[in-house]
Formats: structure tokens, sequence, C-alpha cells
């Protein structure tokens, strides 16, 4: 539950808005539960608005219309390369498909061991570092600019390595 | 020129700690005005300044601020970092390497605005840029430059960031208080502007980071020193981000008024690989593509002159295009921004961003017939002056202005090849 795992984080994001305009907070609590849970879920989404008095159904369309929000499952990390028309420019969509093709995945989907995601977004405000992409994780958001395929790839290898260590700690805890 | 106004950081090394910065004058413009300046004075340096607003629109700062409602309280400052024009990424740059003079920014508005609280609302991608934010808003209250009672007056000020969650509609000021307030990031309908309702209903003052940024400056040395950079009409630096086909992509701060030639081939090095330079976006996706000619490349880029050769200068993220690239897919990748970005809720720009998209899907396959690209410029028309914001219109008019100036690399597509392939 965000209201007992969280307090002081959700204390603390209220506290920025006037006491009579809740509504405010519900984006970082968005971004808050979906740290916690991975995916927004209905659940996850009824807990929030909960917490500040909204609708199940508000809330979910908040989530529908902001694409940074994710109601499906996806991968523990998102992989989102910019190919927008100055990165387009510079290869990045060459660069994409090449790294799908490494990974053996269509655009927009998962590795098969749940870890990444690959999807193409709009500008990033780095056009000047091309190819570049963000990683979306649990934590927030990470640039990596500047990317070949060889330091890409390292990089995915990396958190796919992290993410069998996890799961290896999670069966030895249980 | 030979100091930075904005990307002070390239002059001042480490000048993003908070003592580099007060050794450097900071927050000495912040103490004076609270200390001994009316807000209203305030506002009258900003306006004989010139200053006008970086976001896009070029509005003249201390004029929009002169019309907050009188006597309604609180009142909120935002200062608009939600960067997403495609080819901007300068106030990212100001925000990670100068972040005091930004954040002093924010506060001499404030103070000018006579609000006390200030939000700064980031594009979630600038996550990690926020969290160091945080941490230096932190700071200046420790330090006692923001808080209660500031320099024994009665002005107290908070600041606190915002997150959106990617949308790029949510930088028009309207969206992104709606946002803010916890809603749907769609436009408003205006009047009722900011300055009069805005955020959680009173008045509000939104402004660029880039426009921020050159408060502290503008007070600490004046309107005359301020004056004698750029053009009579469009005063200060700029900070351009350029991108696309250049020898070196990078944010370039230059007077307003220095010509399209000399930032791309004095400052960013030419056209790679020997090519030629074909076409310019001056503004993102947000204004009419431009033919690379001599007339166009000896244009100064200022709120004035831009508009007289067809295009504007916007939020002034040039994009080169060299003469390798086909306009045709360059206007198809626009289309497809701005599909993905309508925020859908008025029909032209939801509906024909959709309809101009996919007669580029066939354009771009060579199947569509000759009569589809005035359908296209058809469609465009029919979009433009349609519209709740100016979105509908950057679509439309990207469209109709490509079609109107480079016809044979459309005619190409449906010819049977295109000049990519060519
Ligand atoms: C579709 C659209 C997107 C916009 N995006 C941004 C943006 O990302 N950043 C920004 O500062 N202004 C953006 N603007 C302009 C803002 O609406 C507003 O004019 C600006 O924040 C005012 O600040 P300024 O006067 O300091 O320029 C956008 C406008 C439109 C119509
Ligand atoms: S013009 Fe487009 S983006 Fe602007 S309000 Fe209408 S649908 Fe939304
Ligand atoms: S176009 Fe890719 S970061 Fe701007």
């Amino acid at each position: 539950m965000l209201a007992e795992n969280y307090t002081q984080e959700i204390e603390a994001i209220l506290a920025k808005y006037p006491s009579d305009q809740k509504r405010s907070a519900v984006m970082p609590l968005l971004f808050l539960a979906q740290r916690e849970y991975g995916t927004l879920t209905n659940e996850a989404i009824t807990e929030v608005g909960e917490l500040i008095g909204l609708q199940t159904t508000e809330v979910a369309s908040l989530v529908g219309f902001y694409s940074l929000y994710h109601d499906r499952p996806g991968g523990k990390y998102r992989i989102q390369v910019c190919t927008d028309l100055p990165c387009a420019l510079k290869g990045a969509q060459a660069f994409a498909d090449e790294l799908c093709e490494k990974l053996d995945i269509e655009m927009g989907e998962t590795t098969p061991d749940g870890q990444v995601t690959i999807e193409q977004v709009m500008c990033l405000a780095a056009c000047d570092r091309a190819p570049l992409f963000q990683l979306q994780g649990p934590n927030g958001f990470r640039y990596h600019e500047d990317q070949s395929i060889g330091s890409a790839m390292a990089l995915i290898e990396s958190l796919r390595v992290r993410g069998q260590v996890d799961r290896a700690h999670r069966l030895t805890a249980s | 020129m030979t100091e930075h106004i904005v990307l002070r950081h390239r002059d001042i090394e480490r000048i993003d700690q908070l003592e580099v910065y007060l050794e450097n004058g900071g927050f000495r413009a912040f103490e004076s005005i609270v200390r001994k300046k009316s807000p209203e004075q305030v506002i009258d340096i900003v306006k004989k300044s010139g200053l006008r607003g970086r976001g896009g629109a070029g509005f003249p700062t201390g004029v929009k601020w002169s019309f907050l409602t009188p006597d309604v309280y609180p009142r909120y400052v935002v200062a608009n970092a939600d960067e997403s024009e495609p080819g901007t990424f300068k106030d990212r740059e100001i925000m990670e390497r100068n972040p005091f003079q930004f954040l002093e920014g924010v506060a001499i508005c404030a103070y000018a605005a006579q609000a006390e609280v200030a939000y700064i609302y980031c594009r979630a991608e600038f996550w990690d840029l926020t969290l160091e934010l945080d941490r230096k808003i932190e700071q200046l209250k420790e330090g006692g430059l923001l808080g209660k009672k500031l320099f024994g007056s009665d002005f107290s000020l908070e600041m606190y960031t915002h997150l959106g969650a990617g949308a790029y509609i949510c930088g028009e000021e309207t969206a992104l208080l709606e946002s803010l307030e916890g809603k749907l990031g769609q436009p408003r309908l205006r009047p009722p502007f900011p300055a009069a309702e805005g955020l959680y209903g009173k008045p509000t003052v939104v402004n660029n980071v880039e426009t921020l940024t050159n408060l502290p400056l503008i007070i600490d040395r004046g309107v005359d020193w301020y004056r004698k950079i750029g053009t009579e009409k469009s005063t200060g630096t700029k900070v351009f981000s350029v991108s696309g086909n250049i020898e070196l992509p990078g944010n370039y701060e230059l007077p307003l008024g220095t010509t399209f030639r000399e930032l791309i081939f004095e400052h960013a090095g030419g056209i790679p690989n020997g090519h030629a330079i074909k076409a310019i976006l001056p503004a993102g996706a947000s204004a009419p593509i431009l033919p690379a000619s001599d007339e166009v490349l000896d244009t100064k880029m200022d709120y004035e002159s831009v508009p007289e050769v067809g295009s504007s200068l916007g939020s002034a993220s040039i994009i080169v295009i060299d003469e390798t690239v086909d306009i045709a897919w360059v206007e198809s990748k626009i289309t497809d921004f701005f599909e993905h970005e309508s925020c859908g809720k008025c029909t032209p720009c939801r509906d024909g961003t959709y309809w101009m998209k996919h007669i580029f899907e066939r354009i771009m396959d060579d199947t569509a017939q000759a009569h589809e690209i005035d359908l296209l410029h058809t469609v465009g028309i029919g979009i433009q002056g349609k519209c709740l914001c100016a979105l509908g219109d950057f679509a439309a008019l990207a469209v109709t202005t490509a079609v109107e100036r480079f016809r044979p690399d459309f005619d190409l597509h449906v010819q049977g090849k295109s000049s990519k392939a060519a």
C-alpha cells in the first residue's frame, strides 16, 4: 500500500500544493505508484484516486492521456529511442531499427525475459547528441546520449543481468 | 560575442555551485529589488529593457506582467520548463549548467508579480535535473534567499518543481496550467488569459526558462547595457539550438539579429560532407520551412525579420537540412509529430492531422495520386484559423508552405520515384 510504504513521500508531494488543491498531486502520485507496482493497474489507479479524493475513471483518463504512464505491462526498463526529425536527420531511425534487430524484437515489444521494452519517442531535447535514448525504469528517467549499437547493447546486457540477479534474490528470499 | 548572458557557465566555471554563483554577483539583483524597489518599478525596468518571451511567441515580458489583475491574491508564477519543441534543447542546458541564475530569475519575476509561490513545470524526461533543482532550492532556503520575510521585508517566496508526464501540448501555457492542476493537459479557451485567471483561477505569470534567466543581469547591469545588445525591437541575446545536417550541433548564444548565415557557417561549422544547404526550419516543427536562398541566409534572426521572409523565429531551434534530404519526408515526420501530439480537443486539429498523416503515408510509399498533393494542401488550409490553440495552425502551416515552396519534392513521389531514391 502506498499510504503505508510511502507516508513521507506522499506528505512531501501534498505539501507542494495549496491544501484545497490536492488534485494537483495526482501526477507525482501516479509516478510513485508506477515505481511501486511497475504497471498502473486498475487497483493502483483507484488507490491513487483515494489518496486525493478522485474517481478511478478520472485518474484513468489521465493515465491514458500522458504517454509516460503505463497501464499495460511492459519491460521493467523501457528504452525510448528518439526518432524525431532532428535525430532522424542524424540516422536515428537506422539506429533504432538495428537495435530491434539485435534484440530480435519489433519496435514496441519486450524481450522474452521481460526486462527491456523498446519504444520510439518524440524529441527529448537533446538533438545535438543523436543517436540517443532515455531509459525509463522504476526510479525515473536517465539520458543515454551519443550512443552506438555497441554501447546500447552493453547497457541492455547489464540491465538484463541485474534483472536476473534481482529475480534470484527474490527466489532465495521466498 | 565575447560574453554570455544566459549561458554564463561557458564563461564562469562551476557557476552551478551556489558559492561560485554568489561570488559572481548572484542574488544581488534579487536582494536589491526586494530591499529597494517596488514591484511596479521592476515591471517598468523589464518593459524598458525590451525583453521578449523566449518560449515562442516573443511577447514583451514586462507588458505581460502588467496585465495581472490588480488587488487579487494569491498570485502564482510558473516557469515553463516543458521544452519539447523538436530541435530545442536550450532550457535543459540552462537549468543543468546555470541553475541558480534561472532560479534567481524566477524569484525576480515572483517579486514583480507579487506571487509568494512559484512552480517550475519540467517535462518528466528532465527527472534527474528536477531532483537537482529541488536540492538547489533547498540550498537557497538554507541560505535565506528563499522562504519567509526575505531580507527583512514582508515578501515571502516558496518554489516547487512539478513534473509533466510526456505530452508536448503541456508546453502551451494554458494546457500547462490545466496539467499543474491535475487535469488533462488541454488548452483553455482564452480570454481569460492567465494574467487574469491562471493557476487555480488566480492571476498567474507563465514565462519560459530562458526569458527568466535573462532577468538577473538586466536588473544588475541595467536597461542601457541590455539594450545595446541585439536590435532595436528584439533586444538582448538568444540561445539558438542548432541541429540536423550541421557540422557542430549545439547551443549558440548570440545577439538577436545575427544572420542565419553567420550562425550556420561561422559558428556551427557549416554543412558536413561537402553538401549544400537546402532548407531551414527556424523554429523546430512550429514554423514554416524556408528554402535556404541567399535572401534567407542573409536574414537577421529576430522577431521582425524572420516573418518578412515567410516564417517566424519561435523558440529559435534551427534545424538545418541539406540537399540530400527529401522535403516531403521532412514534412511527413513533422505531420507524424503533430498528429501524435494533438490533444484531441478540437476537431479540425485532431481529424485534420490524422487525415494529413494518412495522405503522407501514401505519398511516402509512392502510391498517392497526383491530386492528393493538392488535397493535402486543401486539408491544411481547412485547419488554419479554426483551432483553439496554435498547435493546429502550426501543423497546417508546416504542410501548406512546404507544398508551396518545395512542390518538386512532392511531385517526384506521385511520378513514382522519390528524390531520396534518385
Ligand atoms: C503547442 C505549443 C507548445 C509550446 N511549448 C512550449 C514549451 O515547451 N516551452 C515554452 O516555454 N513555451 C512553449 N509554448 C509557448 C507558451 O504557450 C507560452 O507562450 C510561453 O511559455 C510564455 O513564456 P514567454 O513569454 O517567456 O515566452 C508553447 C506554445 C504552444 C502553442
Ligand atoms: S488545436 Fe489541437 S492541440 Fe490545440 S487544443 Fe485544439 S486539438 Fe488540442
Ligand atoms: S529530435 Fe531527438 S532529441 Fe530532439
